[in-house]
């Protein structure tokens, strides 16, 4: 019974994390049909900035409160300049290409991105446990789990329910959905879709800081975080079915409870769990759970 | 520059290689191994690649090849370079023919996260099986060839010659491959795959076969490397590995079947120096390298060649 509790919750929490990471990955692909690689090193920019800090508040012995201000201030600030430093001054110019050369473009953006991590922070570990160790744990059927994780539930739940709001009750929301539909459409009906893909990649890389920024405080961020999460966040998005948030939803889920189930019960598949999620899912349905029919071409 | 051409300069090259090994500096000869067997790896990506596949998985058989011929040292104390190689091959070989039956049926960007799921599964495998050393690997000898067995000091150049005899044989064969029937297919394929299909040729068999083909040449291309280092470990087979090998893909062109090895040698001694005086931004500097490649140079290094070729 307690290995069940166990199981949900850390499958919740995993699956929460999972979302969080995910969920700018795969808006950008349905928007902009780029898979971007990049993205991992969002993830580790936002947790080395946000990591960075909560160290200087921290020391300075500000009020407790603050600090998630700080981290939730260094995903937006790196997902504003690296978004837009990327779409406005890369991407833009290669949209004409075929989608698997933009995978390679945004390969070589992770490579020179992991290198300027460490050129500006250097290689040393960064520890960030204040915002995770002030909140303290709650008892579950007798078993403590931390609040932090408790709370990344919820955050992914709010993430989730926004974007759900911004895309189908929202102007710009309708018009992306639109433009997800149709590309060539959407511009003759007069949306701007070079302004739509700005933001939208900014919004992705915002998700993606923020994803890194809010786990800098349960790890110690060192070289490679984004590197591992790049890989975890794709086999979550290509189970859902590329651009689609419902299924990056049921994706991070299935992952989430199969990793943490494989953890407590089966250790020695843990690391490869998501992966045999994956093909499982996709020998059955090759575009994924949500994945749009593909049409032939002749 | 036709590829009766290039086979007979890759021959000159190979042989030049391999005389060569005996004389030059023991750090030159083992870039010289590295990047060849990379470059055999690279040959496989460049067979898919023409159909426009892009395998972000390869390490997966360059790992197999390379761990057949550490277990096949570990277990039976095989240390025969020709056995370890043909051992490789059957590995990978066998490795991609049943996952090849899964794969052959994706395209674009799910080909290439479904072969990355396959590497990354090996990888998680690797490192949690204790007895194979989990994530530090474990060493081997240094090979023999048929009964002999080189000196230390000619060991490597041994090696290097053998590798070019490898490197030559698969880059005739693929040669070969690419002019028959099923090798015109590619561009065919890669163009428009349902007219295939028309035409009365099975376009998921076409790519199980260019899969087994690149599956095959990663094997090899590992089974030489585990030799030529004396160590293997899970790393080969982390996705990062397969990104390299993608790189020096791009980086070569897919003009011919030398290019890759071209791309390979020029990629190795570029890192042995890059590691030596700017190990910080080396992956900075591969990062900006791809993108000029894929923004003025689309079709590699090689066309630099062809374009000169032409304009005499």
């Amino acid at each position: 019974m307690l290995t069940f509790v166990a199981i949900g919750v850390d499958g919740l929490v995993y699956a929460s994390w999972l979302f969080l990471v995910a969920v700018g990955l795969t808006l950008v692909l349905g928007v902009m049909r780029v898979l971007n690689v990049a993205h991992g090193s969002f993830y580790s920019f936002g947790a080395y900035a946000a990591a960075w800090g909560v160290g200087i508040y921290f020391t300075h012995g500000w009020p407790d409160a603050g600090g998630y201000f700080v981290v939730a201030g260094a995903a937006i600030v790196v997902g504003v300049v690296l978004g837009l430093l990327i779409e406005r001054g890369l991407l833009r110019w290669l949209y004409d290409r075929d989608e698997v050369v933009i995978v390679l473009v945004t390969y070589a953006v992770l490579l020179i991105l992991e290198d300027s991590v460490l050129l500006i922070w250097g290689t040393d570990p960064y520890f960030a446990y204040q915002p995770s160790a002030l909140l303290g744990n709650t008892d579950i059927a007798g078993l403590p789990f931390p609040n932090y994780n408790l709370m990344l539930i919820a955050l992914a739940v709010l993430t989730g329910g926004i974007l759900w709001w911004v895309l189908n009750h929202t102007h710009r929301g309708k018009f992306l959905q639109a433009v997800i539909h149709d590309r060539e459409m959407s511009v003759f009906l007069g949306i701007n879709v070079a302004r739509l893909f700005t933001i939208t990649f900014v919004i992705g890389a915002i998700l993606g800081a923020l994803g890194g920024a809010v786990t800098a405080p349960v790890i110690s961020v060192s070289p490679g975080i984004g590197v591992e999460v790049i890989v975890l966040a794709f086999a979550v998005v290509v189970i859902g079915g590329m651009g689609s948030i419902a299924g990056a939803i049921i994706g991070s889920l299935l992952v989430g409870l199969a990793h943490a189930a494989a953890v407590h019960l089966l250790p020695s598949v843990e690391l490869f769990v998501i992966y045999g999620v994956m093909t499982l899912v996709l020998a059955f349905r090759p575009r994924g759970l949500f994945g749009p029919a593909q049409l032939r071409r002749i | 520059m036709s590829s009766d051409r290039t086979i007979a300069g890759l021959c000159v090259v190979a042989v030049a290689l391999a005389v060569a090994g005996f004389f030059v500096p023991a750090w030159m000869v083992f870039i010289g191994v590295i990047s060849l067997a990379k470059g055999l790896v690279v040959l496989g990506l460049m067979v898919l690649w023409r159909t426009g596949l892009v395998s972000f998985g390869q390490s997966l058989y360059y790992a197999l090849g390379a761990y057949a011929v550490g277990l096949a040292h570990l277990y039976w104390g095989l240390t025969d370079a020709f056995v370890g190689v043909l051992l490789g091959v059957a590995v990978a070989g066998f490795g991609s023919f049943v996952i090849g039956f899964l794969l052959a049926r994706y395209r674009d960007l799910f080909f290439a996260m479904l072969s990355l799921a396959f590497a990354m599964i090996l990888y998680g495998v690797l490192v949690k099986s204790e007895a194979l050393g989990s994530t530090d690997g474990f060493v081997i000898s240094v090979p023999t060839f048929a009964g002999y067995a080189p000196g230390a000091d000619t060991a490597q150049a041994v090696l290097l010659a053998f590798t070019a005899a490898v490197v030559l044989a698969s880059a005739y064969l693929i040669d070969r491959y690419q002019k028959s029937t099923a090798g015109h297919l590619t561009t065919a394929i890669r163009d428009n795959e349902i007219r295939v299909e028309y035409l009365g040729f099975s376009v998921r068999q076409a790519i199980h076969v260019k899969y087994v083909l690149a599956g095959i040449l990663g094997g090899a291309g590992g089974a030489l490397v585990a030799m030529a280092v004396g160590h293997i470990d899970p790393d080969m087979a982390y996705w990062t590995t397969a990104g390299e090998f993608v790189f020096v893909a791009i980086l070569s062109g897919t003009a011919s079947v030398a290019a890759p090895f071209f791309g390979s040698i020029i990629f190795e001694v570029l890192r042995s120096y890059a590691m030596q005086y700017a190990a910080h931004v080396w992956h900075m500097v591969l990062g900006v390298a791809l993108l000029l490649i894929i923004m003025f140079l689309p079709d590699g290094l090689w066309s630099l060649f062809r374009k000169r070729a032409r304009a005499h």
